[in-house]
């Protein structure tokens, strides 16, 4: 009796404990469906209205737009200067390093509240106008050190022995590098980015302190809550969430049997 | 930060950096730059303007370049509630994720470690809350726990709650609205550690005959500790400076509010530069001295 008890006792919490994570979310959904006059709070019968016209309210539609403008360029630019400082980390010898890394490790060790009112801070010394181009520029900020960690562990992973292969071949160093080093690094750089997007995509409070006027998709749900978000805000929401976990399930499903070959072989 | 660097991922071989040479400088030169004009300047500027003084035009929301140190003085006086609560509530949020957190952990690395359609499946489950809005996560618990809520009706109909009891504005609901949205950040990097595991060593301690309760304390926990300590910081700091779930649109009311509402409401509301400067500062100045007494522990380069 006590060992079948120990042996169902851990995955029947793991059961347990993601049901209570998966309660926010299926609540959202849910209420994206809600056939909701202005506010969203009580159920009111099924209606696919919502999806249907989720531009009805202008304003979540034109927040979501600007969310994804800011998550794209920030995602680029993050990702093309984070690769090049971890391709530098690992490959590279030079003075400075333990400074180097100090400087990416703070932004992952200070709370969001410090840099997005530092940079808020600067920005008003500087007299810049708060808008799309602040929001960018912070996101880039914050999302870097994100991108460095992802790509670093990829580069580390990269054996030497095939860009040497290549250099042998006669192929000249910008050969090397986007027919051998690029290619085997781009799982990496891939996952980096799309960790840089959702990063950006769902903040809110470095977003708060600089973006003045403009809105983006967290900050009109945290604009709203105080008197009702709209159900087009749980569409958006939704479908965001649907489309991240496709990508995910494929890039899982298609790992997991490249390792059950692994562990066959 | 190791969660970070999860996914699809082979054993790291471990190389020592070996090139020379200018093309490093070129390479880290745009990102460092980058950092340091909109990272570490602003720490600057934080500080100049915590020390700001009104300015001599009495314009509401201009100030002076100063010393005024009084500024610190102020914050911590007007603020204590806030700060001691802010502190507080991150480590009790990070207690309760810890113990909530370390067997899923445990099951993801450890026992679904030889079924990697399992274990997807579960590291998915795992990062789905952060496909979707915290703030939308967020405001469902809020309306999950109002006070005309289906689940409340329930539970004083029952009789678990008195009739004119809530949980909306309490500490209870805040606690528990930090706990829920930093469960993925404790998981994930403790499983990266539990994953790594060998698993003989495990074996080693039970053929010497300790017990289920000693291999555990004396061999797996003491072998899971970077992770343990990655996410016990990934949690603890940003709830620190946390405001969304404290604040009385979601889950709190003006009793939970923590340093970032005051630093919202200081910066963003009232025009209260340096104030809401001076706080940050000691927000930031706290946890370097927690961070580095960590790090002091591990070693950045592991951290990172």
């Amino acid at each position: 009796m006590k060992l079948s008890l120990g042996k169902y006792l851990l995955p029947t919490y793991v059961a347990l404990t993601f049901a209570f994570l998966a309660i926010p979310i299926i609540y959202t959904f849910v209420f994206s469906f809600n056939d909701s006059i202005k506010s969203n709070i009580i159920w009111r019968g099924f209606t696919l209205d919502n999806w249907l016209d989720v531009c009805n309210q202008q304003e979540v539609c034109d927040a979501f737009g600007n969310s994804v403008i800011v998550a794209v360029s920030a995602t680029v630019v993050a990702t093309i200067m984070g690769t090049m400082i971890a391709i530098a980390l690992v490959r590279y010898r030079f003075r400075f390093r333990s400074a180097t890394n100090l400087l990416l490790f703070l932004p992952l060790a200070t709370p969001e509240v410090v840099m997005g009112a530092g940079l808020a801070a600067q920005f008003l010394d500087f007299g810049w106008q708060k808008g799309l181009p602040t929001v960018i520029i912070a996101h880039t900020m914050f999302t870097l050190s994100f991108v460095v960690v992802t790509v670093k562990a990829r580069v580390a992973t990269l054996d030497p022995a095939l860009e040497e292969a290549g250099r042998d071949l006669y192929a000249n160093a910008a050969q090397v590098f986007w027919r051998i080093t690029f290619p085997l690094l781009l799982p990496g750089i891939l996952a980096a980015a799309m960790l840089a997007f959702a990063l950006s995509f769902d903040d809110f409070i470095i977003t708060q302190f600089n973006s003045g006027a403009l809105d983006t998709f967290p900050k009109f749900v945290y604009t709203a809550a105080a008197r009702g978000i709209p159900a087009e805000a749980n569409v958006i929401g939704s479908f965001v969430f649907l489309v991240a976990i496709a990508i995910v399930l494929v890039v899982q499903i298609r790992s997991s049997r490249k390792q059950k070959k692994l562990i066959t072989k | 930060m190791a969660f970070v660097a999860l996914g699809p991922q082979a054993p790291v071989a471990s190389q020592k950096p070996t090139k020379t040479g200018r093309v490093a400088l070129y390479l880290l030169l745009p990102g460092l730059f980058y950092l340091g004009l909109f990272f570490l300047t602003p720490l600057f500027s934080l500080i100049l303007t915590s020390l700001k003084a009104p300015s001599a035009t009495g314009v509401i929301g201009r100030y002076d370049v100063a010393l005024e140190i009084g500024n610190y003085g102020y914050a911590l006086g007007q603020y204590a509630p806030q700060i001691f609560r802010s502190f507080s509530f991150a480590l009790i949020a990070t207690v309760i994720a810890l113990a909530v957190s370390y067997p899923i952990a445990y099951f993801i690395g450890v026992t679904a470690r030889n079924r990697p359609l399992l274990k997807g499946m579960l590291l998915t489950l795992v990062i789905a809350p952060f496909f979707i809005s915290m703030l939308l996560r967020t405001f469902a618990w809020k309306q999950i726990f109002s006070n005309d809520s289906w689940l409340l009706n329930t539970l004083k109909d029952v009789g678990l709650m008195g009739a004119d009891s809530y949980i909306i504005g309490t500490d209870f609901a805040v606690i528990f609205g930090l706990v829920y949205n930093f469960i993925p950040f404790m998981t994930l990097p403790i499983y990266a550690s539990l994953d790594r595991l060998d698993l003989r060593l495990v074996e080693a301690g039970q053929d010497l005959y300790a017990n289920s309760v000693t291999t555990f304390r004396k061999i797996t926990f003491p072998l899971s500790l970077p992770g343990v300590i990655s996410g016990t910081l990934l949690t603890f700091i940003p709830i620190s400076g946390d405001y969304v779930v404290a604040s009385r649109d979601f889950l709190g009311s003006t009793d939970t509010a923590m340093i970032g509402n005051v630093v919202e409401a200081n910066f963003l509301r009232i025009q209260d530069y340096p104030t809401a400067s001076a706080l940050s500062v000691l927000l930031m100045a706290a946890i370097v001295i927690l961070v580095s007494a960590y790090v002091r522990k591990s070693g950045t380069e592991d951290l990172l």
